[in-house]
């Protein structure tokens, strides 16, 4: 066991790229193994998995449905992650942009008004902002750890939506279930591919990972955010505020959660119920990083593990096996991810000793 | 004295004990200079670890083993990955966490429904026969699972490793100063790896109490949060173990006391009553956090810093 890390010098753009690769591939090895472990052939499991449900035009849809939270919010805490900023509660925004959006709808329930989807979607994107506010306040004004404040407005969220579909917002009308009211008809986001579930938000997502990508690679923000996360001293000669960066890196990915709530209170659920999201908020944390902290990176990673979130339910359907298993996958996945990155800026080397002269050797993953 | 208010004590006591063995495991690995923000997921694995052992073999004391066992496995996977490969503390912690909640749930998909007798107390009835002072004595001071007792020890006995003994000294150094402890010929990540193993354990540990004692059954997610309410609780202690014990007990007790509101027929609705532990997670930060001074002083220097020796 005499392998040693030896530090390359320079980043390496070929490794940015391939990591992803390697980490999927070890995933689906690893998987291999957990299926065994479970007593299911591997063989149906994976198939399972990660091909029948997307073996029809409904499936095929369904990815861009469970994609599209994952790819808005994603985009949004892909830039805070740039700049050392970590925003961890976006299942919380994600729930209050549901509940402002979705208010609105029960608000105006007999509403025919065209006026009302886009008031929706201000609403929940000004609902996940304002809930990213509190962190994003109390990191620059009392310079209080934002990952543990932003995750316990999560708890506070899911609290909140609980309480006011326990109460207020009842289906008055219902079986004294723990919903609301339907949304009207123009609170709901159209369907863009008939006969399947599909619906506008797609646009949402691809139009935020435009939006990040000019921002990112044409604006002085994104360059701002990038300089503050690798070199912090630089950024700050150079005059970039740092609470500055904070607060924009956290309005946006806060904005981009809860519209994502919208979407999907306005889109598949198209009323209030108590599981509004099963863990996109976090899910998101993987697809940033698979994506490689980029817009265009993001939108393939969104997808795919949207596909785990398919795999789990189809999986559960045909072989019986607990829902759970998504959550290993994504898990394992950023394991293996973060391991093989170690690659971007190191190669591994055979041998104990200070050989330089074999330097190709160990460069495989 | 109110006839509820022994056993509104002891249930404080049994909702703190997590937080303790989490808060002061995590305590363990910060100060060699580490953050592992896997709290929850270890402290989760650790539940349904220990839980599934003492379902089946109906032995306690193979449960709790087997939940401090669970979690520092789950620790191990996070000390490789950021002391051997050097990815980003922050991001494998959460990396942990999210594994280590789909795991748990993963196996505990046939224990939801079952139920554990519980750890066996200690017992003094002669004792409680005596007038007013019996029952405080016999229950309230001797009457507690041995774990109890053992969270008690362990604040006291990582003071003292602290403080007061070499190789605690040693893990300070590694957290304050890596490159300096390096030179010197300490070995940086050895210490760091069994501080994270230890603090894996110990979170491990307070989800097996959770899961043995405090509900006891297995309901998925059922951490609820704590394994971050025990990181916030580190910060408040200012990383001092005394401090932590303190700590845990003040958001035990206010865990039961919204619990206890309810009861009361407080005119709240129960969510917003269950929000308190997490808002006062928050507000204890702020007041903690906003003298930057004092974190400055007390954090280890090299908190969340990977050490890689060249050459």
């Amino acid at each position: 066991m005499l392998l040693r890390l030896e530090n390359r010098g320079e980043i390496s753009r070929a490794m940015v790229y391939a990591s992803p690769f390697i980490a999927v591939v070890l995933t689906l090895i690893a998987g291999v193994f957990l299926f065994a472990i479970l007593g299911v052939n591997p063989v149906d499991a994976i198939l399972s998995f990660f091909v029948t449900p997307i073996s029809t035009l409904d499936g095929f849809a369904e990815l861009f449905v469970k994609g599209t939270p994952l790819v808005l919010i994603g985009v949004g805490l892909s830039f805070g992650f740039q700049a050392n900023v970590w925003n961890i509660g976006a299942e919380g925004q994600l729930t209050v942009g549901a509940l402002a959006g979705g208010g609105l709808a029960l608000l105006f329930f007999e509403s025919e008004s065209l006026f009302l989807l886009p008031a929706m979607v201000i609403a929940g994107t000004l609902g996940g902002m304002a809930w990213a506010a509190i962190p994003a306040f109390l990191k620059t004004r009392y310079n209080t750890n934002e990952i543990l404040t932003s995750l316990m407005l999560v708890y506070v969220a899911l609290l909140l939506l609980s309480y006011l579909i326990h109460g207020p917002w009842k289906d008055p009308e219902g079986q004294n279930f723990p919903e609301s009211r339907l949304f009207p008809d123009a609170g709901i986001l159209p369907v863009m591919i008939e006969t399947t579930r599909m619906h506008a938000g797609w646009l949402f997502a691809l139009a935020a990972v435009a939006t990040g990508w000019i921002l990112i690679a044409r604006h002085i923000i994104g360059f701002q955010i990038r300089v503050t996360g690798m070199a912090p001293m630089a950024a700050s000669f150079a005059g970039f505020k740092e609470k500055k960066i904070i607060w924009i890196t956290l309005l946006m990915s806060g904005g981009a959660a809860g519209l994502a709530g919208m979407i999907e209170v306005s889109g598949p659920i198209q009323q209030i119920v108590p599981n509004i999201s099963p863990g996109y908020g976090f899910t998101a944390i993987i697809v940033a990083f698979l994506g490689r902290l980029h817009p265009v990176g993001v939108l393939f990673a969104g997808l795919l593990m949207a596909l785990t979130y398919l795999g789990g339910e189809n999986a559960q359907i045909e072989m019986n096996l607990p829902n759970a298993v998504t959550g290993v996958f994504q898990g394992m996945l950023l394991f293996f991810l973060l391991a093989a990155d170690v690659l971007i800026k190191y190669r591994v080397k055979f041998g104990g000793a200070k050989t330089s002269s074999t330097a190709a050797a160990g460069e495989a993953g | 004295m109110p006839e509820w208010f022994i056993p509104f004590l002891l249930s404080v006591v049994t909702a703190s004990t997590p937080f303790v063995f989490a808060g002061i495991g995590e305590l363990v690995v910060e100060k060699s200079g580490v953050l592992n923000l896997g709290v929850e997921g270890m402290m989760i694995v650790g539940a349904v670890s220990a839980f599934a052992v003492g379902v089946t073999t109906g032995s306690g004391a193979l449960a709790v083993l087997t939940g401090a066992f669970a979690g520092a496995a789950m620790a191990l996977i996070f000390g490789v990955l950021t002391l051997y490969l050097l990815s980003n503390q922050v991001a494998t912690g959460l990396a942990l966490t999210l594994f280590g909640l789909g795991l748990s749930a993963l196996m505990g998909h046939g224990m939801v429904g079952k139920t554990f007798a519980g750890l066996p107390h200690l017992e003094f009835p002669l004792l409680e026969q005596i007038p007013v002072i019996g029952p405080l004595i016999g229950t309230l001071l001797l009457g507690h699972d041995v774990l109890v007792y053992f969270s008690v020890v362990l604040m006291i006995a990582v003071g003292w490793f602290l403080n007061k003994s070499r190789a605690g000294m040693v893990l300070r150094a590694v957290g304050e100063n890596h490159n300096a402890a390096h030179s010197i010929g300490y070995p940086v990540n050895l210490v760091r790896l069994l501080a994270v193993l230890f603090g894996g354990a110990m979170a491990g540990l307070g989800g097996a109490y959770l899961s043995l004692v405090h509900t006891p059954l297995w309901v998925e997610n059922m951490t609820a949060g704590r394994g971050w309410i025990a990181l916030a609780l580190v910060v408040f202690a200012s990383w001092r173990p005394a401090r932590v014990f303190v700590g845990a007990y003040l958001f035990g007790g206010l865990t039961i006391m919204q619990l206890h509101a309810q009861g009361l027929g407080i005119e709240i609705p129960p969510q917003v009553l269950a929000m308190a532990p997490y808002l006062a997670t928050i507000l204890v930060l702020v007041i903690i956090s906003r003298d930057s001074a004092l974190i400055r002083l007390n954090a280890p220097a090299c908190l969340g810093k990977s050490f890689h020796a060249t050459g």
